[in-house]
């Protein structure tokens, strides 16, 4: 195989940088006032009943969750739109026709959407500061963590958007399976607190993983081991890229 | 100079069935401007989307340089431009960055003074800021180009590149082509127009129903297709042509009508000399008009000598 072509490369992640940069407060703005509000409602409201969880103040205990959830929700939609925005106005010719293949297009959309969404998540975690003291334990892991789930999501993303035919298509997967699956994943409760036959169902989640392995980084705590989170979300990187490959070598509604 | 193209038993058949494309074998020189016509569906766009990655053939191969598009695709890909039939371009992007975009696609470091002469020759360098949705669709078609052009390919398509241009600028456009074939782009258009075809390209292919129905010199078609026919309407009736008259190739269609075919390529059409014959014989020209073979006609009569 020949050398890969880093201009290219270089050409879609700048150019989908750009388009985040042409609206960054719009891009910015809505995470931190969703934040702010999640820290009133369950950190003031919630917070003052349940005063702690395992020992960590719940206003902290909520931040790894709530970091996890805005990069889920934004990796998901911002490699899904990347991709089919191009499909939509009929531009994605280009893609098919230079010499890029399917590494090159993914590490230029994916590589994007993800590095926005960690932007995005960093920029939530020093809105956190101004509310709750929140002390990281083990920063090396908690940014693995950070940058192999944003990846995962943005992979994920990526495929909704190849696989999408329509806006409303690319509404729904996010809307119906995503943000279930993240709330029921323990963003704001640790599934310790759920009865013995509902932490069993949770389990089933993959998000839970997720959720567990990044406030295992903050603060020591897992509901699940995390050796047992660091596999599931590598899992979920290679099977995604697996998948992308798949649809590029088949040409899968892209080429006809 | 060798081939750059060689398109070798070509088929495509579309998932809904249409077969587009049946069998098709081409090679194009380096250097050469060949123009594709054909109507409507003829499978023009087909072959094109097919030799650039947009679609996959059902059957049979090409090669670009050398490289086949199928397991050597990126060799194949780095020498080609496309500039589509539709226009398709990021609305909210500027036009010199969409410029770079695609240079930057095709692998190549970015070079802001290369990429100021396409613009320049093609007359966007003006609208350089402007978004793409701010223009008009001659200077969007024009965008195209440049983009294609942005990472200096050694082989140029370009379907139907007048559509929707005017006149003048179709000139500037003819232009263009002019200048590249000077650098020695390999070009192939699609086109609608005999008349453009003519002006541009060394050779002709004409496409009906995805057959490549020939393949001809440009000039060489035209002489064969550039015939035209002049109809005399007579005041009086006439019974015979006059004697010498009919050695020309003067025909009587009725008593009123004479008809007299020629080659408008050649240097004297006799139109002069046969009007002045009748004058000089008094018999009175009520009226005249010529009639020219249209490319639709040229179709009609290849595709109905392909059937027989
Ligand atoms: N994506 C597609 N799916 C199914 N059929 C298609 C598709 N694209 C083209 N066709 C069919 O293939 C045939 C050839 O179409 P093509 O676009 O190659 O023609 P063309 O020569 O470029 O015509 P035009 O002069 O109108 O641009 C037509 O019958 C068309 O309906
Ligand atoms: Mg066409």
């Amino acid at each position: 195989m020949s050398a890969l072509n880093w201009h290219g490369i270089w050409a879609i992640f700048h150019h989908e940088m750009t388009r985040f940069f042409r609206t960054i407060w719009q891009s910015l703005a809505s995470p931190v006032l969703s934040t702010v509000l999640y820290f009133v409602v369950f950190g003031a409201a919630i917070g003052g009943r349940i005063q702690s969880v395992e020992g960590v103040e719940y206003g902290a205990f909520i931040v790894p969750g709530l970091m996890m959830l805005t990069v889920l929700q934004q990796a998901v939609s911002n490699a899904s739109f990347g991709i089919y925005f191009p499909k939509f106005s009929g531009t994605i010719f280009e893609y098919l026709v230079s010499p890029v293949g399917w590494i090159e297009v993914t590490l230029g959309f994916v590589g994007a959407a993800a590095v926005k969404a960690i932007m995005i998540a960093l920029v939530i975690l020093l809105t956190s500061f101004v509310f709750v003291g929140v002390h990281i334990l083990h920063p090396f892991w908690m940014v693995a963590f950070l940058v192999l789930s944003s990846l995962g999501f943005s992979l994920l993303g990526f495929i909704i958007g190849l696989w999408a035919k329509s806006f409303e298509q690319l509404q729904i997967v996010p809307m119906m399976v995503i943000m279930p699956l993240v709330f029921l994943g323990g963003a704001f409760y640790s599934a310790s607190m759920l009865p013995p036959f509902w932490e069993g169902v949770a389990k089933l989640n993959p998000v839970l993983y997720l959720i567990s392995g990044f406030r295992w980084a903050f603060f020591g705590l897992a509901d699940v081991p995390v050796g047992t989170s660091l596999f599931a979300v590598a899992l979920m990187v290679v099977v995604c890229m697996a998948v992308i490959r798949w649809i590029f070598a088949t040409g899968w509604r892209l080429r006809e | 100079m060798g081939a750059i193209i060689e398109i070798d038993h070509l088929s495509k058949q579309y998932g809904s069935g249409t077969k587009a494309l049946d069998d098709v074998s081409l090679t194009i020189d380096e250097g050469e401007i060949i123009a594709l016509l054909g109507p409507n569906g003829a499978g023009k766009t087909t072959m094109i989307s097919i030799i650039c990655g947009l679609v996959v053939p059902t059957g049979g191969t090409v090669r670009v340089g050398g490289h086949d598009i199928r397991t050597d695709w990126r060799g194949a890909r780095k020498l080609i431009g496309l500039v589509p039939q539709e226009i398709a371009l990021e609305p909210f992007e500027k036009v010199i960055n969409c410029v770079r975009f695609t240079r930057g696609l095709y692998g190549m470091p970015p070079d802001d003074a290369y990429i100021e002469r396409i613009l320049r020759a093609l007359a966007l360098w003006d609208k350089r800021d402007a978004a793409t949705r701010e223009l008009s669709g001659g200077m969007k078609r024009r965008v195209l180009i440049a983009k294609a052009l942005s990472h200096q390919p050694k082989v140029l398509f370009l379907d139907e590149p007048t559509a929707g241009v005017d006149v003048a600028l179709r000139r500037e456009m003819w232009q263009v082509v002019g200048d590249l074939r000077r650098e020695g782009v390999t070009i192939i258009l699609t086109t609608h127009y005999l008349e453009e075809a003519e002006e541009m390209a060394d050779r002709v292919g004409v496409i009906a129903k995805g057959r490549l129905l020939l393949v001809r010199p440009t000039a060489e078609l035209m002489g064969e297709f550039g015939k035209k026919t002049l109809n005399i309407e007579l005041d009086t009736p006439l019974d015979a042509v006059p004697g010498d008259l009919a050695d020309r190739g003067v025909v009587l269609t009725d008593g009123r009508h004479l008809r007299y075919d020629y080659d408008t390529r050649a240097e004297r059409t006799g139109i002069a000399r046969l009007l002045g014959d009748l004058a000089a014989r008094g018999i009175t020209v009520r009226d005249v008009s010529t009639r020219q073979s249209s490319l639709e006609e040229v179709f009609l009569s290849l595709v109905s000598e392909d059937a027989a």
